[in-house]
C-alpha cells in the first residue's frame, strides 16, 4: 500500500514540480538544496510564532559567523515541542528557540536535542537552567505570568487591590477576575501551575472556591485581556486578569508618566524560554554558534522589544519603560519540569473537571 | 479497456496523487503513529479510547452541534438564496459578495467580535449568550450559511421556471409550487451543500473555544489538546479515526440522500422575479441573516477605527509598517499581497483537481461497478474537510521528509493545503450543476461530429460557467481565510495575512490590537470586492444563455 502511495506521489510531486514554475509563489527561493558533503551555510532555526528578531541583529549573525539564517516559525510553544517531538532525530532545522519550562521535559526525554553547552553563560543566566538536562537546553529569556489588576477602576472604586492568590476567593473581589483556560492557553497553564506551586494537592478546592467567587475562565489571552479586561479594550468589566510581569509597560497613561495596570507580584509563575541544538542537525556548528549568539549582549538587550520577555543577562539595560513599569517579581513560583511532564494529564483532567462541573 | 474508460482514468489520476500524497500518506502516518506501539499493531489502545465517557461526550457535542448548525444554516440560506439570486433586488450582488466575508475571516477575530457584543460589557450581554451552546450554534451559522447560499443560489438561478409556472397554471399554490416542484429539483444541491456545511461545522476550531469557552469540547478541539499540549498520541489517533468513521458514514447518506432517479434538469437563464408580497417570509428570514452576519463585522469596523478614546485612522496608518515590533516580520499590506497569490495559487490547483474529479463521476456510468467506483470517488474528496488540521499539519512533517518527496519546507505546502480545503467546495457546487446535463446533448454534438472538448465547450461549458465562477469564487474565499493549516505551514518570511493578525493579537498594545482589527477590514474589504469583481466576469460569447 504504501508503496503504490509513494509511486503515486512521485508521479504527482513532479506534476507540481512542473506547475509550480508558472505558480504566483513558485518564484521564491525553497531551501532544500542543502548538498551533503561541502560545508553547509545556512542555519535553519525551528521556532514559534512569537520569535523575532531586528533585522540588524539577524544581518550581524550572518556577517559574524558566514552562515545565512534561516527561521521556520510556526504555532505557539506546545506546537513547536510536539513538531519536535515528532521529528526527533530527523529535524527541520538545526537549532530551535522556544521550548519553555512546561514542555522542556518532554523535548529532551524525546531525545530531540544533542548535548551542547556554551562556555560562557552571561551574567545571571546560571540562576535559570534546567535542574535536569541544562547540558541540552540552554536558558535565552524568561518571562512571568501574573495577575494585573486595572489600578485605575480600583482608585475610582477606592477599593484597595488584591495582592495574593488567596486574595482572589475573598468576596470584596468577586466577579472580577478573568483568565485564560489551562487547557487552552499556555499563560492559562502557568496560572495552573503557580496555583499548585502554592496549594500543593490541595488546589482542586482553590479553584473551586475561585469559581465559587465569579471567576472567568476564557479561551486565550488576548480574548481575556481584550475583551473582559478593563484595560483591554473598551467594553470589558472585568478589573482583574491574568498576563504578564511585563503587561504594565504597556498600558501607559498619554504622557507616559505611569501606568493604568499592575501586576500582582506574589502570583507569578516563572517561564524560561530555551534554545538548543537539535539531534541530527545538518549543520551543528551553525547551531551552536546561534544558540550562543542568542546570549550575546546585542540579542539579549533586545528580547525586551522584540518578544517581550526579560533577558536572562542582569549585564543588560532594559529599555526605558520597562525600567519603569515592568517590574520582575523576585520570588516567584516554580514547579520541577520534569514533575510538570509527569503529571500534565492529570492535572489537566482534574482541572477540566473542576472548571466545567 | 475502452479508449473513454482511459481517458477518465488519466482525469481522475492527478487529484487522486495529490490527495494521496498531502491526505492519505500524512494522516495516515499520524494515525499509524499513534496506534503501532513499538512497531506492533495495538487495537486494544484504540478501543481503550473509544470506550472513555469523556470521549463519547466530546463526540456527542461534535454531533449535535455540527447537525444543529448544519439545519440553520439550510434553514436560513435557501429564503436567502432565493431573495439574492431568484428575486430582482437592488444591491443583491453586493449583499452576495458581502455574505461571504465571514467566510475569510480568521476565527479569532470573529471570536473577538462576538464577545464584544454577547459579553459581558457588550450591547447583547442582557441575552446572557457568552460561553453557552447557542453562541457557538450562531458562530457556526455565521460562519456556513454562505455555503449554502452560494450552491443553492447558483443552481437555483439557471434552473428552469417552466415547470413551476405549469404548476402555478394549474392551479397549485406557491407553497405546492416550492413543496412539489423547485426543491425536488434542488434536492442535489441542498444535500451537497449541507454536507459540505457539516464538515465545516464539525471540524470548526477556534470559534467552538471562543465562543464557549473551555467548557464545550469537540473532536476537533480534543485532538489539538491532546497532541499539542498532552503528546497523547494515541488518543489523538484513536480520535481521528474516528472522524474518519463518522465523516465515512456522512458521505454514504448524503450520497444516498443527493441521487435522484434523474438527475437531468433542463436549464436556461432565468429572469429575475419581482419582489411581490409573498415573498415577504423569505424577505424577512434573509434579513435576519444579515443582521446576524452584519452586528459582529460592524462591530469589528468600529473597533478598527477607535484609538484612545476617540475615532481615529491610525490602526489603518500603522497596517503599511512593520511598527517597532520585529515579531510581525512583513507589514499587513505586503501579508495581504501573499495572501492574494497564495489564494490565487490554491484556487487554480482546486479548480484544475475539482473539474476533473467532478467530470469524472457526472459522465453516464455503462455499468454498476463503474457507477461504484465513481461515486466512491465523489466522496473520498470530502474527506479532508472532515479531518483534523492539526493531524494533517503533523503528518506532513513525518511522512513528507523523505526524497522524493522532500516537501515539508516546500512553499508548495500552504496552496495545496488550502486547495485540498477548497476542493470540496468545488466538487460540490460543480457535480450537481454537470449532472444535471442530459448526456443526449453530449451525444447529439458528437454525432454532428464534435470532437471531446468541443463538446465540452459547447454542451458542458455554458452551463457550468456560472457555478465554476461561483466555485472559484469560494475556493478563493477559502484559501484567503484558511487559518488552521496555513498557521502551521507558513514559513516565517511568507505569512499571510490571517496569520499576522493572529500574532497581533497575540501581543500587548493598544496598537496590535487596533492594527489586526483594521488587517481584518482590509481582509474582509478585499474578498467582498474580489467577489464582486468574479461575479462580473463572463465569457462574451455565452453572454446570453
Amino acid at each position: 500500500m504504501t508503496h503504490h502511495v509513494r509511486a503515486r506521489a512521485t508521479l504527482a510531486s513532479l506534476a507540481l514540480l512542473a506547475t509550480s514554475a508558472c505558480s504566483a509563489v513558485g518564484g521564491s527561493a525553497t531551501d532544500g538544496d542543502r548538498t551533503e558533503g561541502a560545508a553547509p551555510s545556512e542555519v535553519v532555526l525551528v521556532t514559534h510564532e512569537s520569535f523575532g528578531l531586528p533585522d540588524e541583529l539577524v544581518a550581524q549573525f550572518e556577517e559574524e559567523t558566514g552562515f545565512t539564517l534561516t527561521t521556520r516559525a510556526a504555532g505557539d510553544a506546545g506546537t513547536l515541542s510536539t513538531k519536535l517531538a515528532l521529528t526527533a532525530g530527523d529535524p527541520t532545522g538545526d537549532v530551535a528557540f522556544g521550548v519553555d519550562t512546561t514542555f522542556a521535559s518532554r523535548t529532551i526525554d524525546e531525545g530531540v536535542f544533542d548535548t551542547y553547552e556554551p562556555t560562557t553563560l552571561p551574567e545571571g543566566a546560571e540562576d535559570y537552567a534546567l535542574p535536569e538536562g541544562a547540558d541540552r537546553l540552554t536558558p535565552v529569556d524568561v518571562g512571568h505570568v501574573c495577575v494585573n489588576v486595572d489600578t485605575t477602576w480600583f482608585a475610582e472604586k477606592d477599593l484597595a487591590p488584591p495582592a495574593s492568590l488567596e486574595d482572589l476567593t475573598e468576596p470584596a473581589y468577586q466577579g472580577l477576575f478573568v483568565t485564560p483556560g489551562a487547557s487552552t492557553s499556555s499563560p492559562g497553564m502557568a496560572f495552573l501551575l503557580s496555583t499548585i506551586a502554592e496549594y500543593g494537592d490541595d488546589w482542586p478546592a482553590y479553584w473551586e472556591r475561585l469559581l465559587a467567587n465569579g471567576a472567568r475562565v476564557v479561551e486565550g489571552w488576548s480574548d481575556a485581556y481584550y475583551t473582559d479586561f478593563t484595560q483591554g479594550g473598551e467594553d470589558g468589566t472585568r478589573p482583574i486578569v491574568l498576563s504578564y510581569d511585563s503587561s504594565p509597560a504597556f498600558t501607559l497613561t498619554e504622557d507616559g508618566t505611569e501606568s493604568t495596570t499592575a501586576a500582582l507580584l506574589d502570583t507569578c509563575f516563572r517561564s524560561v524560554e530555551y534554545a538548543g541544538v537539535l539531534a541530527g542537525a545538518a549543520n551543528p556548528e551553525g547551531a551552536q554558534a546561534l544558540v550562543d549568539f542568542l546570549l550575546s549582549e546585542d540579542v539579549q538587550a533586545a528580547l525586551p522589544e522584540s518578544m517581550y520577555v526579560f533577558p536572562v543577562s542582569s549585564a543588560v539595560d532594559l529599555p526605558e519603560d520597562w525600567a519603569r513599569f515592568a517590574e520582575q517579581p523576585t520570588d516567584p513560583y516554580a514547579v520541577d519540569p520534569a514533575e510538570i511532564s509527569a503529571n500534565r494529564e492529570a492535572w489537566l483532567t482534574e482541572w477540566t473537571d473542576v472548571t466545567t462541573r | 479497456m475502452t479508449r473513454r474508460l482511459l481517458t477518465l482514468a488519466g482525469l481522475a489520476a492527478l487529484p487522486l496523487a495529490v490527495l494521496g500524497v498531502f491526505f492519505v500518506l500524512p494522516v495516515g502516518g499520524m494515525v499509524a503513529r499513534g496506534l503501532w506501539a513499538d512497531g506492533a499493531f495495538d487495537p486494544r489502545g484504540l478501543v481503550e479510547v473509544l470506550g472513555r465517557p469523556r470521549v463519547h461526550r466530546v463526540l456527542g457535542f461534535t454531533l449535535w452541534s455540527a447537525t444543529l448548525g448544519t439545519l440553520l444554516s439550510v434553514a436560513v440560506g435557501l429564503p436567502a438564496a432565493y431573495v439574492l439570486h431568484r428575486l430582482d433586488l437592488p444591491g443583491r450582488r453586493v449583499v452576495r459578495a458581502a455574505l461571504l466575508v465571514p467566510f475569510v475571516l480568521p476565527t479569532v477575530v470573529v471570536g473577538v467580535a462576538f464577545r464584544q457584543l454577547i459579553g459581558e460589557g457588550g450591547p447583547l450581554a442582557f441575552l446572557g449568550l457568552d460561553g453557552t451552546p447557542t453562541a457557538i450554534i450562531a458562530g457556526l451559522v455565521f460562519f456556513n450559511a454562505a455555503v449554502v447560499i452560494r450552491a443553492v443560489g447558483a443552481a437555483w438561478e439557471s434552473l428552469d421556471r417552466r415547470p413551476a409556472e405549469a404548476a402555478a397554471a394549474l392551479g397549485a399554490t406557491p407553497w405546492q409550487v416550492l413543496h412539489t416542484v423547485t426543491l425536488p429539483a434542488l434536492r442535489p444541491v441542498i444535500v451537497s451543500s449541507a454536507s459540505v456545511v457539516f464538515l465545516f461545522c464539525a471540524t470548526a476550531f477556534g470559534i467552538v473555544l471562543t465562543l464557549g469557552g473551555v467548557r464545550y469540547s469537540t473532536v476537533e478541539t480534543e485532538i489539538y489538546l491532546l497532541t499539542t499540549t498532552l503528546f497523547d498520541l494515541r488518543s489523538a489517533a484513536a480520535l481521528s479515526v474516528l472522524q474518519l468513521v463518522v465523516v465515512t458514514g456522512l458521505l454514504v447518506v448524503t450520497g444516498r440522500l443527493r441521487a435522484v432517479a434523474d438527475p437531468t434538469v433542463s436549464r436556461q437563464f432565468a429572469r429575475l422575479g419581482r419582489v411581490s408580497r409573498r415573498d415577504v417570509p423569505a424577505l424577512a428570514a434573509t434579513a435576519v441573516l444579515l443582521a446576524l452576519v452584519a452586528a459582529p463585522l460592524v462591530t469589528l469596523l468600529v473597533g478598527s477605527l477607535r484609538a484612545g478614546d476617540g475615532w481615529s485612522l491610525a490602526n489603518y496608518r500603522a497596517l503599511g509598517s512593520t511598527g517597532d515590533d520585529p515579531a510581525v516580520l512583513v507589514s499587513a499590506g505586503e501579508a495581504l499581497l501573499i495572501s492574494l497569490r497564495t489564494a490565487v495559487d490554491a484556487t487554480w490547483i482546486a479548480l484544475l483537481l475539482g473539474l476533473s474529479i467532478a467530470l469524472v463521476v457526472t459522465r453516464r456510468s455503462r455499468s454498476r461497478g463503474e457507477r461504484r467506483v465513481r461515486s466512491l470517488l465523489d466522496g473520498v474528496f470530502m474527506l479532508p474537510l472532515g479531518v483534523s488540521a492539526v493531524t494533517l499539519g503533523f503528518g506532513f512533517l513525518i511522512t513528507l521528509d523523505q526524497p522524493p518527496l522532500d516537501l515539508r519546507d516546500s512553499p508548495l505546502l500552504v496552496p495545496i493545503a488550502q486547495a485540498l480545503v477548497a476542493l470540496p467546495l468545488v466538487v460540490r457546487t460543480l457535480v450537481p450543476v454537470l449532472a444535471g446535463i442530459d448526456d443526449r446533448q453530449r451525444q447529439a454534438a458528437a454525432s454532428l461530429g464534435a470532437g471531446p472538448l468541443r463538446t465540452l465547450w459547447t454542451v458542458d461549458v455554458p452551463v457550468v460557467w456560472k457555478p465554476l465562477l461561483a466555485a472559484s469564487g469560494f475556493a478563493f474565499a477559502a484559501s484567503l481565510g484558511e487559518f488552521g493549516a496555513t498557521a502551521f505551514l507558513a514559513r516565517e518570511d511568507q505569512p499571510t495575512l490571517p496569520v499576522v493578525i493572529f500574532r497581533l493579537l497575540g501581543r500587548p498594545g493598544e496598537l496590535n490590537y487596533g492594527t489586526a482589527l483594521a488587517a481584518s477590514v482590509v481582509l474582509a474589504t478585499t474578498t467582498a470586492v474580489v467577489m464582486l469583481v468574479v461575479e462580473r466576469l463572463r465569457v462574451p460569447s455565452l453572454g446570453a444563455f
